[in-house]
């Protein structure tokens, strides 16, 4: 039923062709252009611009594109302290951005509320998103903004995406197997 | 004029109306009664030319009545001098005039001292918290209230939970230590 071709022995296009597992690829693609939606609520919000411009050059991450529309985005830098007050429109911000999405959460405040213990700060965003990379540093230093955006690629690298995304189709790949 | 001769005629003007005066690093403070407010801060930006009111705050003494406290600090422009009007507000009154006809800037101070500190300003033209949410139950600058908050809940606009304190509040200590001693860290309060 499946049909072969012999497209990896002929020599006119060996070496154009890839073997992959299509996950892979997908993740590839995924992991090379995040576009962040920069969520910059207080002194983080410094280093996160610094990290975006030329001395630090996020763009070598292929995450340069921030929009400051949630519907374009594809990962949240939850940068800052977040309030009460604020928390539920940063949820609401959240909640527009399509799918596939991640969250880091940079800095102190928003990965524990930091050293605002106080009555009127949400004591981590991880109490409302679900946070995939947290930044140690108060504030972090635009190197550490970018380890933390590496280890959320290596995280992406290793995502069985089609599988989560498309459930049906790979069962129903599956018992067409079996 | 300099700044004693204001206060000389604010004396001559009021008279018995002042008291507690009390000078310090050449800025004068003293009491005056609620009811007096408007028409000591009338004169003081009229007559005497206060015309900036730099802020206003609130105290809190909680256990002792009258229990809350507001201070107007108020610079002349024209002749550089400070003066501060301190007045006493019981609790089972918890207002005082507005002077944000007077100085159109106490328009956000006294929201925000309604907001923190609970006390209302009769004739304010638009008395909303400020910081806080509407609707939030609370007044967190006031004693009774403990630093790590209350839980309160407004569908689809906030909610607060209670803060886990773990070794009290970061707290700064002033001075003059090696930075490492005076960065905020975790410090149970000294009672």
């Amino acid at each position: 039923m499946l049909e072969t071709h012999s497209t990896a022995y002929d020599s006119k296009i060996e070496g154009n062709v890839i073997f992959t597992r299509f996950d892979a690829a997908l993740n590839w693609v995924r992991k090379n252009s995040l576009w962040p939606m920069p969520m910059g609520l207080a002194c983080c919000a410094i280093e996160l611009m610094a990290t975006a411009a030329s001395r630090f050059d996020i763009a070598r991450f292929g995450a340069e594109v921030m929009r400051f529309s949630p519907r374009q985005c594809d990962v949240m830098i939850v940068a800052g302290t977040v309030t009460y007050k604020m928390a539920l429109a940063v949820k609401r911000i959240y909640e527009q951005m399509p799918e596939p999405k991640w969250v880091i959460a940079m800095g102190a405040c928003a990965s524990t509320g930091g050293m605002y213990r106080s009555y009127a700060v949400l004591q981590g965003i991880d109490q409302l998103l679900p946070v995939d990379v947290y930044i140690s540093g108060c504030p972090p230093r635009p190197e550490a903004l970018l380890a933390g955006l590496m280890k959320l690629q290596e995280k992406i690298s290793r995502e069985r995406s089609f599988r989560n995304q498309k459930p049906e189709l790979v069962e129903g790949f599956e018992a067409g197997l079996s | 004029m300099t700044g004693e001769e204001l206060l000389a005629s604010l004396n001559k003007a009021f008279g018995e109306k002042i008291q507690n005066k009390t000078e310090f690093r050449g800025e004068t403070a003293f009491t005056i009664s609620a009811s007096d407010l408007r028409e000591i801060a009338q004169f003081c930006r009229d007559e005497l030319s206060f015309d900036y009111l730099i802020d206003i705050t609130s105290i809190d003494n909680f256990g002792e009545e009258p229990r809350f406290e507001s201070v107007y600090h108020l610079y002349s422009m024209p002749h550089a001098a400070h003066l501060r009007l301190k007045l006493r507000i019981p609790e089972d009154v918890g207002a005082v005039d507005t002077v944000s006809d007077i100085w159109p800037t106490a328009n956000w101070h006294e929201r925000e001292i309604y907001d923190m500190m609970g006390i209302k300003f009769n004739g304010h033209p638009d008395l909303r918290r400020i910081l806080m949410w509407d609707g939030y139950p609370y007044f967190p600058l006031r004693k009774e209230f403990p630093l790590e908050g209350l839980p309160s809940e407004m569908p689809d606009v906030a909610f607060t939970k209670i803060t886990q304190m773990e070794g009290g509040p970061f707290v700064t200590r002033p001075g003059t230590a090696p930075s490492k001693d005076r960065e905020p860290r975790a410090r149970p309060p000294e009672l």
